[in-house]
């Protein structure tokens, strides 16, 4: 009896022993980063022959009302504690203005009545979530290709930086300040849009107001929420962690077609 | 045991070197995606049918419930409700247990990181797929396929097949003269995987990418949504362990090391009784 005992003791601790030295081989694996670099290698394969073989101005299906998710999620920061959020969000986004900067022609600072007036587009699409779910809502806002032809983008423009308002994370030293980029192929799509409006009804805080981007075809990490500022830049390098947005200098792919 | 046989032993030379080194490279692939694959489901342990997520009511959930003083882990499959705790749901050490879909030893790496998970998987899968390409491309021009994986004409007799079935269940396996060959269970087997789990992999894989609905649209059509893409890559990678038991099991069954070698050197020993041969 006891030894019966002794025996599942036994056993128990060598299993928990050999699950130990288990994990931690696969972690010191995961860990090394050389093998990081180079399963990093298939990042650009798969944007070079998305590139390659799909059109990049192929539109996202477009789904009817009948579609559209009840219970669509909001991810990310969904209330923002950043004191000039705050500051706007009490005034009902009255002294909001959306600023154009960087190599533009023309810089610009928009209120929302300026977005509003500004060529717009509708148009009901799937959102997927890297974590793996998907919603489908309705996003009315301005096209951003006729506004940036209005700023003037710099013939050295590559890439268009969009600013948050919102933090995410402990930090407060400003590094986890949210931020996404694109490049001007994505920026000039059709469906590429500052949307204003979900589903008919203003754009509701947890889904980013008062403007949220839509790029269609990429991930939901890509749709920057509470945009303050649009930067256009020749490269992103110097930009916080330089990997061009938030969860990009986490580790996550920039071309988030995938 | 009434009279006494004398066998022979035949070494054979069973696997070609296109099939010995894809063997092995799909070995290694397809257990780095699945480790991934878990790691990258677990960012959210649920599945749905359709386009869009139904939060309330995916078919599949894994979770954690707390009532009162203790968390369980809790499996939800439609309407029916399992207790999973220390496997799906709820694992970890005893006393250090966190809510996660799959347990830490079955992801790479243990600890949550999706990020870890989505860079193994998408290297994984160019390996296999490559490795897949070098496979199928090998073994038609070398007729592999049509030599060995193909059913004959006498496999294919009603006699044959329930003669195979019933030997099967007994775990009683071809010997001899007839082990040169594959059985027709085992050429059934080989094929669904190779032409039909495998490719539906790759394919509801694709689907998930919102760049290729937008590129090829048919795609996500044919499976009904990226939501059902997601689960019958989830089914798939079932089938795929499932087949792998099965397999491992029964090269234990029939020999364990003349299997290995085969698949290592390519020579497989057969024992072949006096008078059997051919």
């Amino acid at each position: 009896m006891t030894d019966a005992i002794h025996r599942r003791g036994w056993i128990k601790g060598v299993a928990a022993s050999l699950t130990g030295l288990w994990l931690a081989a696969c972690n010191r694996i995961n860990d090394n980063p050389d093998v990081q670099k180079t399963l990093l290698k298939a990042e650009g394969l798969n944007r070079r022959v998305h590139r390659a073989l799909i059109d990049r101005k192929a539109l996202a299906k477009e789904f009817t009302a009948a579609d559209i998710s009840k219970d669509f999620k909001a991810n990310g920061s969904i209330s923002p504690g950043d004191k000039p959020y705050r500051d706007h969000l009490m005034t009902g986004f009255k002294d909001y203005r959306l600023v154009i900067d960087g190599l533009v022609d023309h810089p610009m600072e928009l209120s929302l009545a300026d977005i509003h007036a500004l060529p717009s587009r509708s148009q009901i699409t799937r959102h997927d979530c890297v974590e793996g779910w998907s919603s489908i809502g309705k996003w009315t806002g301005a096209r951003l290709g006729p506004l940036l032809d209005r700023a003037g983008l710099k013939r050295e423009a590559r890439y268009l930086v969009f600013h948050c308002f919102d933090t995410l994370g402990a930090a407060t030293d400003g590094s986890n300040q949210y931020y996404e980029s694109i490049d001007l192929i994505d920026a000039y799509h059709p469906q590429t849009i500052l949307a204003y409006q979900m589903n008919d009804a203003v754009l509701p805080v947890g889904h980013g107001a008062p403007l949220r981007l839509r790029v269609e075809r990429q991930l939901g990490y890509k749709q920057a929420k509470y945009i303050a500022r649009i930067e256009a830049v020749s490269d992103f390098k110097s930009l916080h962690g330089g990997k061009g947005g938030f969860w990009e200098d986490r580790g996550y792919e920039w071309y988030a077609g995938i | 045991m009434t009279e006494s046989r004398s066998v022979t032993k035949v070494l054979t030379y069973r696997h070609t070197l296109v099939v010995r080194i894809s063997h092995w490279l799909n070995v290694l692939s397809i257990c780095l995606l699945l480790m991934s694959g878990l790691q990258i489901f677990n960012a959210h342990p649920s599945l749905y049918w359709g386009q869009k997520a139904t939060f309330a009511e995916p078919w599949l959930h894994m979770g954690a419930v707390t009532r009162g003083e203790t968390t369980m882990g809790v499996t939800t499959l439609g309407p029916l409700s399992f207790n999973t705790t220390g496997l799906f749901g709820y694992s970890g050490k005893v006393g250090a247990r966190e809510p996660r879909g799959f347990p830490s030893w079955a992801t790479i790496p243990s600890y949550r990181a999706l990020v870890d998970g989505r860079h193994w998987h998408f290297f994984f899968a160019w390996l296999f797929v490559l490795n897949g390409a070098f496979y199928v491309i090998g073994n038609l021009l070398n007729g592999h396929i049509r030599r060995d994986l193909l059913p004959t004409a006498d496999q294919l007799t009603r006699k044959h097949l329930w003669h195979e079935i019933i030997e099967h269940a007994r775990l009683r396996f071809p010997k001899g003269e007839e082990a040169r060959r594959y059985n027709v269970i085992q050429k059934f087997t080989y094929l669904a995987v190779i032409f039909g789990v495998l490719p539906l992999m790759i394919l509801t894989g694709l689907t998930m990418s919102p760049a290729v609905n937008a590129g090829q649209p048919w795609l996500v059509e044919v499976f009904g949504g990226r939501q059902s893409a997601r689960s019958l890559h989830f089914i798939c990678a079932n089938l795929i362990v499932l087949f792998v038991l099965v397999h491992v099991a029964l090269v234990i069954v029939v020999g364990f090391f003349n299997s290995m070698r085969s698949m290592i050197t390519g020579r497989y020993v057969l024992e072949i009784e006096d008078g059997d041969a051919a």
